[in-house]
Protein backbone atom coordinates (compact mmCIF):
# COMPACT_ATOMS: atom_id res chain seq x y z
CA UNK A 1 0.00 0.00 0.00
CA UNK A 2 3.01 2.33 0.67
CA UNK A 3 4.72 1.49 -2.10
CA UNK A 4 1.14 2.44 -3.98
CA UNK A 5 0.96 5.63 -2.68
CA UNK A 6 3.96 7.34 -5.59
CA UNK A 7 2.17 5.60 -8.31
CA UNK A 8 -1.23 6.62 -7.20
CA UNK A 9 -0.29 10.12 -6.92
CA UNK A 10 1.52 9.98 -10.03
CA UNK A 11 -1.44 8.87 -12.16
CA UNK A 12 -3.46 11.31 -10.42
CA UNK A 13 -1.08 13.82 -11.36
CA UNK A 14 -0.95 12.61 -14.93
CA UNK A 15 -4.82 12.41 -15.30
CA UNK A 16 -5.86 15.99 -13.32
CA UNK A 17 -3.17 17.84 -15.34
CA UNK A 18 -1.70 16.40 -18.53
CA UNK A 19 -3.09 16.11 -22.28
CA UNK A 20 -2.26 13.53 -23.82
CA UNK A 21 -3.42 10.72 -26.54
CA UNK A 22 -5.36 7.46 -24.45
CA UNK A 23 -5.80 9.94 -21.63
CA UNK A 24 -9.22 8.43 -21.23
CA UNK A 25 -8.54 4.50 -21.76
CA UNK A 26 -5.65 5.06 -18.74
CA UNK A 27 -8.41 6.59 -16.62
CA UNK A 28 -10.78 3.64 -17.31
CA UNK A 29 -8.25 1.30 -16.86
CA UNK A 30 -7.40 2.49 -13.38
CA UNK A 31 -10.82 2.39 -12.42
CA UNK A 32 -11.48 -0.84 -14.10
CA UNK A 33 -10.80 -2.66 -10.44
CA UNK A 34 -13.42 -0.63 -8.95
CA UNK A 35 -16.36 -2.55 -10.89
CA UNK A 36 -15.42 -5.50 -12.34
CA UNK A 37 -16.18 -8.32 -10.13
CA UNK A 38 -12.78 -8.80 -7.69
CA UNK A 39 -12.75 -12.51 -8.48
CA UNK A 40 -12.01 -11.20 -12.03
CA UNK A 41 -9.20 -9.01 -10.91
CA UNK A 42 -7.86 -10.97 -8.72
CA UNK A 43 -8.28 -14.13 -12.45
CA UNK A 44 -6.00 -11.80 -14.70
CA UNK A 45 -3.25 -10.90 -11.92
CA UNK A 46 -3.38 -15.11 -11.35
CA UNK A 47 -3.03 -14.61 -15.45
CA UNK A 48 -0.52 -12.04 -15.44
CA UNK A 49 2.18 -12.85 -12.77
CA UNK A 50 1.50 -15.93 -12.66
CA UNK A 51 4.43 -18.50 -13.03
CA UNK A 52 3.59 -18.89 -16.82
CA UNK A 53 2.33 -15.56 -16.87
CA UNK A 54 4.24 -13.05 -19.13
CA UNK A 55 5.15 -10.51 -15.61
CA UNK A 56 4.98 -13.67 -13.77
CA UNK A 57 7.65 -15.40 -15.55
CA UNK A 58 10.17 -12.50 -15.93
CA UNK A 59 10.15 -11.61 -12.49
CA UNK A 60 11.18 -15.31 -11.41
CA UNK A 61 13.84 -15.87 -14.60
CA UNK A 62 15.34 -12.17 -13.11
CA UNK A 63 14.62 -11.86 -9.80
CA UNK A 64 13.49 -15.46 -8.39
CA UNK A 65 10.23 -13.98 -7.09
CA UNK A 66 6.90 -15.42 -7.40
CA UNK A 67 4.40 -13.35 -5.87
CA UNK A 68 1.56 -16.41 -5.91
CA UNK A 69 0.91 -17.79 -2.83
CA UNK A 70 2.57 -15.70 -0.74
CA UNK A 71 1.84 -11.94 1.16
CA UNK A 72 3.24 -9.79 -1.77
CA UNK A 73 0.65 -11.54 -4.48
CA UNK A 74 -2.07 -10.73 -1.05
CA UNK A 75 -0.26 -7.10 -0.85
CA UNK A 76 -0.40 -6.46 -4.95
CA UNK A 77 -4.07 -7.71 -5.08
CA UNK A 78 -5.10 -4.84 -2.15
CA UNK A 79 -2.86 -2.44 -4.15
CA UNK A 80 -4.37 -2.73 -7.29
CA UNK A 81 -8.02 -3.23 -5.51
CA UNK A 82 -7.27 0.11 -3.42
CA UNK A 83 -5.74 2.16 -7.15
CA UNK A 84 -8.81 3.81 -8.12
CA UNK A 85 -9.90 5.06 -4.75
CA UNK A 86 -6.87 6.47 -4.30
CA UNK A 87 -6.46 7.77 -7.31
CA UNK A 88 -9.87 9.65 -7.53
CA UNK A 89 -9.46 11.22 -3.96
CA UNK A 90 -5.98 12.57 -4.56
CA UNK A 91 -7.09 13.96 -8.67
CA UNK A 92 -9.88 15.80 -7.09
CA UNK A 93 -7.15 17.54 -4.57
CA UNK A 94 -4.68 18.10 -7.28
CA UNK A 95 -7.36 19.58 -9.19
CA UNK A 96 -8.49 21.95 -6.89
CA UNK A 97 -4.83 23.57 -6.73
CA UNK A 98 -5.56 27.04 -7.65
CA UNK A 99 -3.39 27.43 -10.87
CA UNK A 100 -2.80 31.01 -10.30
CA UNK A 101 -0.94 30.40 -7.00
CA UNK A 102 1.46 28.60 -9.11
CA UNK A 103 1.62 31.64 -11.48
CA UNK A 104 2.32 33.64 -8.70
CA UNK A 105 5.61 31.85 -7.50
CA UNK A 106 6.55 31.88 -11.42
CA UNK A 107 6.71 35.51 -11.49
CA UNK A 108 8.42 35.26 -7.92
CA UNK A 109 11.34 33.41 -9.69
CA UNK A 110 10.47 29.72 -8.61
CA UNK A 111 12.06 27.06 -10.90
CA UNK A 112 9.60 24.07 -11.68
CA UNK A 113 10.45 21.66 -9.17
CA UNK A 114 10.61 24.62 -6.41
CA UNK A 115 6.81 25.28 -6.93
CA UNK A 116 5.85 21.50 -7.01
CA UNK A 117 7.89 21.36 -3.51
CA UNK A 118 6.50 24.22 -1.63
CA UNK A 119 3.57 25.34 -3.56
CA UNK A 120 1.27 22.48 -5.64
CA UNK A 121 2.70 19.25 -3.29
CA UNK A 122 1.27 21.03 0.16
CA UNK A 123 -1.57 21.95 -1.30
CA UNK A 124 -2.96 18.98 -1.99
CA UNK A 125 -1.35 16.86 0.33
CA UNK A 126 -4.62 16.60 2.66
CA UNK A 127 -6.21 15.05 -0.32
CA UNK A 128 -3.22 12.62 -0.78
CA UNK A 129 -3.72 11.52 3.00
CA UNK A 130 -7.33 11.22 2.66
CA UNK A 131 -6.81 9.37 -0.74
CA UNK A 132 -4.11 6.55 1.28
CA UNK A 133 -6.66 6.49 4.10
CA UNK A 134 -9.46 5.34 1.87
CA UNK A 135 -6.80 3.19 0.08
CA UNK A 136 -6.10 1.79 3.19
CA UNK A 137 -9.49 0.98 4.48
CA UNK A 138 -10.72 -0.59 0.87
CA UNK A 139 -6.87 -2.90 0.91
CA UNK A 140 -7.63 -4.75 4.28
CA UNK A 141 -11.02 -5.43 3.44
CA UNK A 142 -9.61 -7.07 0.16
CA UNK A 143 -11.21 -10.66 -0.26
CA UNK A 144 -12.62 -11.42 -4.14
CA UNK A 145 -9.16 -10.78 -5.48
CA UNK A 146 -7.01 -11.77 -3.30
CA UNK A 147 -8.40 -15.45 -2.35
CA UNK A 148 -8.37 -15.76 -6.20
CA UNK A 149 -5.48 -14.78 -6.98
CA UNK A 150 -3.13 -15.92 -3.62
CA UNK A 151 -5.32 -18.08 -2.24
CA UNK A 152 -5.87 -18.98 1.58
CA UNK A 153 -2.64 -19.65 3.14
CA UNK A 154 -2.71 -19.25 6.89
CA UNK A 155 -0.24 -16.92 8.06
CA UNK A 156 0.71 -15.57 4.64
CA UNK A 157 -2.20 -14.31 2.49
CA UNK A 158 -4.96 -14.80 4.92
CA UNK A 159 -6.33 -11.21 5.07
CA UNK A 160 -8.82 -10.42 7.51
CA UNK A 161 -12.02 -10.85 5.93
CA UNK A 162 -10.47 -14.36 4.35
CA UNK A 163 -9.59 -15.12 8.42
CA UNK A 164 -13.50 -14.05 9.00
CA UNK A 165 -14.70 -16.15 5.75
CA UNK A 166 -12.45 -19.65 6.80
CA UNK A 167 -13.73 -19.19 10.91
CA UNK A 168 -17.24 -19.09 9.58
CA UNK A 169 -16.60 -22.26 7.78
CA UNK A 170 -15.48 -24.06 11.01
CA UNK A 171 -18.08 -25.02 14.26
CA UNK A 172 -18.43 -23.10 17.25
CA UNK A 173 -16.06 -20.62 16.08
CA UNK A 174 -18.53 -17.24 17.05
CA UNK A 175 -16.61 -15.67 19.21
CA UNK A 176 -13.67 -15.59 16.18
CA UNK A 177 -15.65 -13.92 14.24
CA UNK A 178 -16.92 -11.78 16.39
CA UNK A 179 -13.52 -10.63 17.28
CA UNK A 180 -12.38 -10.34 14.06
CA UNK A 181 -15.57 -8.54 12.70
CA UNK A 182 -15.23 -5.96 15.36
CA UNK A 183 -11.30 -5.13 14.88
CA UNK A 184 -12.71 -5.12 10.48
CA UNK A 185 -15.29 -2.49 11.45
CA UNK A 186 -13.37 -0.18 13.67
CA UNK A 187 -10.58 -0.24 11.28
CA UNK A 188 -12.69 1.04 8.30
CA UNK A 189 -14.36 3.19 10.58
CA UNK A 190 -11.36 4.83 11.91
CA UNK A 191 -9.92 5.33 8.44
CA UNK A 192 -12.88 6.41 6.92
CA UNK A 193 -13.00 9.21 9.46
CA UNK A 194 -9.90 10.46 8.78
CA UNK A 195 -9.93 10.66 5.44
CA UNK A 196 -13.69 12.71 5.43
CA UNK A 197 -11.73 15.15 7.69
CA UNK A 198 -8.65 15.50 6.12
CA UNK A 199 -11.02 15.66 3.06
CA UNK A 200 -13.39 18.57 4.68
CA UNK A 201 -10.10 20.61 5.92
CA UNK A 202 -8.52 20.49 2.22
CA UNK A 203 -12.23 22.22 1.00
CA UNK A 204 -12.08 24.55 4.11
CA UNK A 205 -8.57 25.83 2.89
CA UNK A 206 -9.72 25.43 -0.82
CA UNK A 207 -12.41 27.73 -0.33
CA UNK A 208 -10.25 30.47 1.94
CA UNK A 209 -7.96 30.89 -0.92
CA UNK A 210 -10.40 33.04 -3.22
CA UNK A 211 -9.86 35.62 -1.01
CA UNK B 1 14.05 53.44 -23.60
CA UNK B 2 12.81 52.36 -21.00
CA UNK B 3 9.97 50.59 -22.27
CA UNK B 4 9.40 49.22 -25.20
CA UNK B 5 6.95 46.96 -26.24
CA UNK B 6 5.42 45.76 -29.37
CA UNK B 7 3.30 42.67 -29.06
CA UNK B 8 0.01 40.94 -30.67
CA UNK B 9 -2.00 38.45 -29.41
CA UNK B 10 -5.37 36.77 -31.25
CA UNK B 11 -6.98 35.16 -28.73
CA UNK B 12 -10.54 33.43 -30.08
CA UNK B 13 -12.26 35.95 -31.99
CA UNK B 14 -10.39 39.41 -30.58
CA UNK B 15 -6.84 40.77 -31.16
CA UNK B 16 -4.77 41.98 -28.54
CA UNK B 17 -2.40 44.17 -29.85
CA UNK B 18 -0.51 46.70 -28.22
CA UNK B 19 2.41 49.24 -28.57
CA UNK B 20 4.24 51.25 -26.01
CA UNK B 21 7.39 53.37 -26.51
CA UNK B 22 8.16 55.55 -23.26
CA UNK B 23 10.82 56.82 -21.72
CA UNK B 24 8.42 57.79 -18.65
CA UNK B 25 9.23 55.38 -15.65
CA UNK B 26 5.67 54.79 -14.74
CA UNK B 27 3.76 53.76 -17.65
CA UNK B 28 -0.17 53.18 -17.15
CA UNK B 29 -2.53 50.98 -19.67
CA UNK B 30 -6.06 52.25 -19.25
CA UNK B 31 -8.88 51.13 -21.15
CA UNK B 32 -12.43 49.10 -20.29
CA UNK B 33 -12.66 45.52 -19.15
CA UNK B 34 -11.89 42.56 -21.43
CA UNK B 35 -9.81 45.28 -24.05
CA UNK B 36 -6.80 42.95 -22.84
CA UNK B 37 -5.11 45.03 -20.21
CA UNK B 38 -4.29 41.73 -18.12
CA UNK B 39 -3.34 39.87 -21.01
CA UNK B 40 -0.61 42.86 -21.82
CA UNK B 41 0.77 42.16 -18.37
CA UNK B 42 0.99 38.30 -18.65
CA UNK B 43 2.85 38.56 -22.08
CA UNK B 44 5.12 41.25 -20.33
CA UNK B 45 5.88 38.68 -16.98
CA UNK B 46 5.98 35.54 -19.75
CA UNK B 47 2.76 34.00 -18.60
CA UNK B 48 1.58 34.19 -21.91
CA UNK B 49 2.99 33.81 -25.08
CA UNK B 50 2.90 36.86 -27.80
CA UNK B 51 1.92 35.39 -31.75
CA UNK B 52 4.68 38.07 -32.39
CA UNK B 53 6.52 41.18 -31.71
CA UNK B 54 8.98 42.05 -28.60
CA UNK B 55 9.02 43.07 -24.93
CA UNK B 56 12.35 45.31 -24.09
CA UNK B 57 12.86 46.76 -20.59
CA UNK B 58 15.57 48.86 -19.74
CA UNK B 59 17.36 47.82 -23.05
CA UNK B 60 17.10 44.11 -22.17
CA UNK B 61 15.06 41.86 -24.35
CA UNK B 62 12.40 39.59 -22.90
CA UNK B 63 10.56 38.72 -25.96
CA UNK B 64 11.62 38.96 -29.36
CA UNK B 65 9.78 36.46 -31.78
CA UNK B 66 12.49 37.79 -34.71
CA UNK B 67 15.39 36.81 -32.91
CA UNK B 68 13.30 33.47 -31.09
CA UNK B 69 14.38 35.22 -27.54
CA UNK B 70 11.77 33.91 -24.91
CA UNK B 71 13.20 34.45 -21.52
CA UNK B 72 10.83 32.19 -18.81
CA UNK B 73 8.37 34.11 -16.40
CA UNK B 74 10.89 32.74 -13.53
CA UNK B 75 13.74 35.02 -15.12
CA UNK B 76 12.16 37.85 -16.16
CA UNK B 77 12.31 39.42 -12.91
CA UNK B 78 8.98 40.98 -13.23
CA UNK B 79 7.10 41.84 -9.69
CA UNK B 80 3.51 40.68 -10.79
CA UNK B 81 0.59 42.45 -8.15
CA UNK B 82 -2.18 40.63 -8.94
CA UNK B 83 -5.57 41.72 -9.13
CA UNK B 84 -6.21 39.52 -6.07
CA UNK B 85 -3.50 38.93 -4.12
CA UNK B 86 -2.77 35.60 -4.50
CA UNK B 87 -0.42 34.85 -1.09
CA UNK B 88 0.21 31.28 -0.80
CA UNK B 89 -2.28 30.37 1.61
CA UNK B 90 -0.38 27.61 3.54
CA UNK B 91 2.66 30.27 4.08
CA UNK B 92 2.54 32.95 6.74
CA UNK B 93 2.63 36.59 5.53
CA UNK B 94 6.63 36.12 6.41
CA UNK B 95 7.10 32.83 4.57
CA UNK B 96 5.31 34.64 1.46
CA UNK B 97 7.41 37.97 1.65
CA UNK B 98 10.47 35.68 1.75
CA UNK B 99 9.29 33.37 -1.14
CA UNK B 100 10.67 35.45 -4.44
CA UNK B 101 14.40 36.73 -2.40
CA UNK B 102 16.68 35.41 -4.66
CA UNK B 103 19.15 32.82 -2.99
CA UNK B 104 22.20 34.19 -0.82
CA UNK B 105 21.10 37.62 -0.26
CA UNK B 106 20.55 37.90 3.31
CA UNK B 107 19.11 41.45 3.74
CA UNK B 108 16.35 41.18 0.68
CA UNK B 109 17.13 45.21 0.43
CA UNK B 110 14.93 46.86 -2.96
CA UNK B 111 16.58 49.29 -4.97
CA UNK B 112 18.21 51.01 -1.74
CA UNK B 113 15.58 50.32 0.28
CA UNK B 114 16.09 47.68 3.16
CA UNK B 115 13.73 45.07 3.73
CA UNK B 116 12.68 46.61 7.47
CA UNK B 117 12.08 49.84 5.51
CA UNK B 118 9.60 48.35 2.90
CA UNK B 119 7.82 46.35 5.45
CA UNK B 120 7.52 49.37 7.36
CA UNK B 121 6.50 51.70 4.45
CA UNK B 122 3.66 48.74 3.78
CA UNK B 123 2.65 48.77 7.06
CA UNK B 124 3.03 45.20 7.24
CA UNK B 125 4.92 44.44 10.26
CA UNK B 126 2.63 43.52 12.44
CA UNK B 127 1.01 40.70 10.37
CA UNK B 128 4.15 39.13 9.76
CA UNK B 129 3.24 35.90 11.77
CA UNK B 130 -0.51 35.94 10.66
CA UNK B 131 -1.89 33.29 8.21
CA UNK B 132 -3.24 35.37 4.57
CA UNK B 133 -7.11 34.03 5.13
CA UNK B 134 -6.77 36.39 8.10
CA UNK B 135 -6.19 39.07 6.69
CA UNK B 136 -8.19 42.28 5.01
CA UNK B 137 -7.99 43.12 1.41
CA UNK B 138 -6.07 45.96 1.87
CA UNK B 139 -3.63 43.97 4.04
CA UNK B 140 -3.29 40.85 1.62
CA UNK B 141 -2.67 43.61 -1.02
CA UNK B 142 0.15 45.20 0.71
CA UNK B 143 1.94 41.92 1.84
CA UNK B 144 1.51 41.13 -1.98
CA UNK B 145 3.28 44.29 -3.09
CA UNK B 146 5.79 43.44 -0.45
CA UNK B 147 6.70 39.89 -1.86
CA UNK B 148 6.64 40.85 -5.52
CA UNK B 149 9.10 43.79 -4.62
CA UNK B 150 11.52 41.68 -2.16
CA UNK B 151 12.17 39.47 -5.11
CA UNK B 152 14.33 42.06 -6.46
CA UNK B 153 12.17 42.56 -9.59
CA UNK B 154 13.39 45.18 -12.57
CA UNK B 155 10.00 46.05 -13.23
CA UNK B 156 6.63 45.89 -10.89
CA UNK B 157 3.45 45.22 -13.14
CA UNK B 158 0.31 46.10 -11.06
CA UNK B 159 -3.07 44.94 -12.45
CA UNK B 160 -5.90 46.94 -10.66
CA UNK B 161 -4.58 45.89 -7.76
CA UNK B 162 -6.45 48.74 -5.49
CA UNK B 163 -10.18 47.39 -7.48
CA UNK B 164 -11.50 45.22 -4.58
CA UNK B 165 -10.59 47.78 -1.63
CA UNK B 166 -13.00 50.45 -0.41
CA UNK B 167 -12.08 54.48 -0.62
CA UNK B 168 -9.95 55.08 1.85
CA UNK B 169 -7.55 52.15 1.54
CA UNK B 170 -7.55 52.99 -2.13
CA UNK B 171 -5.85 56.27 -1.77
CA UNK B 172 -3.61 54.89 0.40
CA UNK B 173 -2.02 52.19 -1.99
CA UNK B 174 -1.81 54.28 -4.74
CA UNK B 175 0.29 56.66 -2.11
CA UNK B 176 2.33 54.48 -0.89
CA UNK B 177 2.76 53.21 -5.00
CA UNK B 178 4.05 57.02 -5.58
CA UNK B 179 5.91 56.74 -2.87
CA UNK B 180 7.75 53.04 -3.82
CA UNK B 181 8.32 54.79 -7.21
CA UNK B 182 9.75 57.84 -5.93
CA UNK B 183 11.94 56.19 -3.44
CA UNK B 184 13.70 52.99 -5.26
CA UNK B 185 13.07 54.59 -8.96
CA UNK B 186 11.70 51.41 -10.24
CA UNK B 187 9.68 50.75 -13.17
CA UNK B 188 6.10 50.55 -12.95
CA UNK B 189 3.41 49.39 -15.39
CA UNK B 190 0.23 50.07 -13.71
CA UNK B 191 -3.11 49.07 -15.04
CA UNK B 192 -6.85 50.17 -14.22
CA UNK B 193 -9.77 51.05 -15.56
CA UNK B 194 -10.29 54.14 -13.79
CA UNK B 195 -8.91 57.15 -15.20
CA UNK B 196 -8.88 59.10 -11.72
CA UNK B 197 -6.41 56.63 -10.50
CA UNK B 198 -4.46 57.07 -12.95
CA UNK B 199 -4.13 60.80 -12.78
CA UNK B 200 -3.03 60.34 -9.16
CA UNK B 201 0.03 58.35 -10.67
CA UNK B 202 0.80 60.80 -13.43
CA UNK B 203 3.50 58.95 -16.01
CA UNK B 204 2.33 58.23 -19.54
CA UNK B 205 -1.00 56.83 -20.26
CA UNK B 206 -1.58 54.35 -22.84
CA UNK B 207 -5.18 53.82 -23.70
CA UNK B 208 -5.61 50.68 -24.82
CA UNK B 209 -9.00 50.18 -26.69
Amino acid sequence: MMAMLPVAFALAWLLARARFPGKLILDTLVHLPLVVPPVVTGWLLLLLFGPQGPIGRWLLDWFGITLLFRWTGAALAAAIMALPLMVRAMRLSIAAIDHRLEQAAQTLGASAVRIFCTISLPLALPGIFAGAMLGFARSIGEFGATITFVSDIPGETRTLPIAIYSALQLPDSDHVVLRLALLSVALSFAALLLSEYLARRAMAAGRSHDL
Amino acid sequence: MIFDIDIHLRRGDRDIACRIRSDSGIIALFGPSGVGKTSTLNMIAGLLRPDHGHIAIGGQRLFDSHAGIDIAAARRRCGYVFQEPRLFPHMRVRANLRYGRPRGQADGGVHGLSQEALIELLGIGSLLDRWPASLSGGEAQRAAIGRALLSTPRLLLLDEPISSLDLARRTEILALIARLHALTGIAVVYVSHDRAELDYLAGDVIALS
